[in-house]
């Protein structure tokens, strides 16, 4: 085993940890650093339940190594409420109830973010296709797609 | 695993000729990753080339072509201008690979050197007419990309060398391409077929064209007499029948999940045509 000593950044702190180097940033992130938020739905890219921004891209966790993320800022669930008080998205997803069991949320609030960062006003056909690598086996995605939109509205009221 | 970061194209290159073992590059990790987690590929050495200078840059060449790292990303392309300006067929192409996330990792290069027969870019490439830099430890070459592949997850690409660029010719006055493929749903799915097209055009007659076909062979094909259906003619039905019939002719498919081998070739008709209108279209309003 080659362990590789690795610096980066996660949801704003400096972080350093030792990881082999076939180590995802997925498993990196679950089992050296605790933040149990990004799931492992698939392993392989297509599911997005692993999703997290790294640099402000938002990508798989399953598919980049632990020793890639050297440098980076890495950005996950756990940093999207700012202490007790949870993200306009968060708090849309529980009042449209836009989640069951739960495990795609953490992936789809980090891709909801990352787009209306981009693009404060989507479509919901843009809405649709951002977030089509982020599957749902409960809600049938269209609470999703209403709590993202109803954000965004809120989030545009208040800028 | 032995993990690298080469700065250079020469460090690279050195690393990867006196590797012992399994030894692959890195670029997005899309393809590398997925094998290493099914137990497809294991490597022995890994080369990660995103730290070499000048690969996440797209660059206008002097005689107006653009030069691609080989590690700019889908996304990066997606969001480049002057290259949606001059290939959007390129550009559709490369965006039709995974999902927003797989769009932020993965890279053209990388979808060329895996070598799926399925691989999206390729036809779009190969109609676009790109051409890529070989590096070794014995220096560059030149090729055009459909030399790279030579079936499926293999490439003529001797032990040490590298793709150190992509370079995609100037885009002329008239001309313009496009992609289609066909998939079972809308998003997230591999092609049954794919068919990427150049056109260019003068006022309406078209003067030049090239077209290539993508999981219909086990490499991408390029359709060689694109140009007798074509040139001469203002895309009427006849031209289109032709077209699509010589795309039908130059399917080799296989029979598996995703169609029949005569579903296979029915569609490459119906996309040759297809994409054919979309470029004309492009390649008139950039007369
Ligand atoms: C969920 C998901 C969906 C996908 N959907 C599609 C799709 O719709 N269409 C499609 O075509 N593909 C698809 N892919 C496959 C993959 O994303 C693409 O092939 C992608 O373009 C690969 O690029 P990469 O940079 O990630 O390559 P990597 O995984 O980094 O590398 C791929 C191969 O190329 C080699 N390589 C990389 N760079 C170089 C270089 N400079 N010189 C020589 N060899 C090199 C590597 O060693 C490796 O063998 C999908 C993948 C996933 C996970
Ligand atoms: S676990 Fe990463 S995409 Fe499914
Ligand atoms: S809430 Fe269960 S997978 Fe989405």
């Amino acid at each position: 085993m080659s362990s590789i000593h690795v610096t980066t950044q996660v949801n704003g702190d400096a972080v350093e940890f030792l990881c082999d180097t076939r180590e995802t940033l997925l498993d990196v992130l679950r089992d050296r650093l605790d933040l149990t938020g990004a799931k492992e739905g698939c392993g392989t890219g297509d599911c997005g339940a692993c999703s997290v921004t790294v640099n402000g891209r938002l990508v798989c966790s399953c598919l980049m190594l632990g020793v890639e993320a050297e440098g980076k800022a890495i950005e996950t669930v756990e940093g999207i409420a700012k202490g007790e008080d949870l993200h306009p998205l968060q708090r849309k997803f529980i009042e449209h109830a836009a989640l069951q069991c739960g495990i795609c949320t953490p992936g789809i609030l980090i891709a909801a973010r990352n787009l209306l960062e981009r693009n404060p006003d989507p479509t919901e056909t843009e809405v649709r296709y951002w977030l089509a690598g982020n599957l749902c086996r409960c809600t049938g995605y269209d609470k999703i797609v209403r709590a993202v939109m109803d954000a965004a509205e809120e989030m545009r009221e208040a800028s | 695993m032995q993990y690298h970061t080469p700065a250079s194209f020469d460090e690279a290159t050195a690393l990867a000729a006196t590797a012992t073992g399994t030894t692959r590059f890195l670029a997005g990790g899309t393809d590398v990753l997925v094998q290493m987690r099914l137990d497809l590929v294991t490597p022995d050495v890994l080369i990660d080339v995103k730290k070499i200078a000048g690969v996440h840059d797209i660059v206008r060449e002097e005689d107006g072509g653009w030069r691609i790292g080989i590690a700019v990303t889908g996304a990066e392309m997606s969001e480049h201008e002057g290259l949606c300006r001059d290939w959007p067929g390129l550009v559709e192409a490369m965006d039709l690979v995974g999902s927003t996330q797989v769009q932020g990792r993965a890279t053209l290069t990388g979808n060329l050197c895996n070598a799926s027969p399925a691989a999206d870019s390729v036809p779009a490439m190969v109609a676009a007419g790109v051409e890529a830099t070989v590096t070794g430890p014995k220096g560059s070459r030149r090729v055009p990309v459909e030399a790279i592949p030579t079936g499926p997850g293999k490439t003529s690409l001797a032990r040490g060398e590298m793709i150190s660029a992509l370079h995609v010719p100037a885009r002329v006055r008239g001309g313009g391409d496009a992609y289609l493929r066909f998939i079972p749903r809308t998003e997230m799915d591999i092609a049954v077929v794919g068919c990427g097209i150049d056109l260019t055009v003068e006022g309406e007659t078209i003067t030049g064209a090239r077209m290539a076909l993508g999981a219909v062979a086990p490499c991408v094909v390029a359709v060689r007499g694109a140009p007798d259906a074509l040139v001469g003619t203002a895309l009427e039905d006849a031209a289109l029948a032709a077209l699509a019939d010589l795309a039908q002719a130059a399917c080799n498919p296989i029979d598996d999940k995703r169609g029949t081998v005569g579903f296979r070739t029915h569609v490459a008709g119906v996309l040759a045509r297809r994409v054919a209108r979309i470029a004309y279209d492009r390649a008139r309003e950039n007369q």
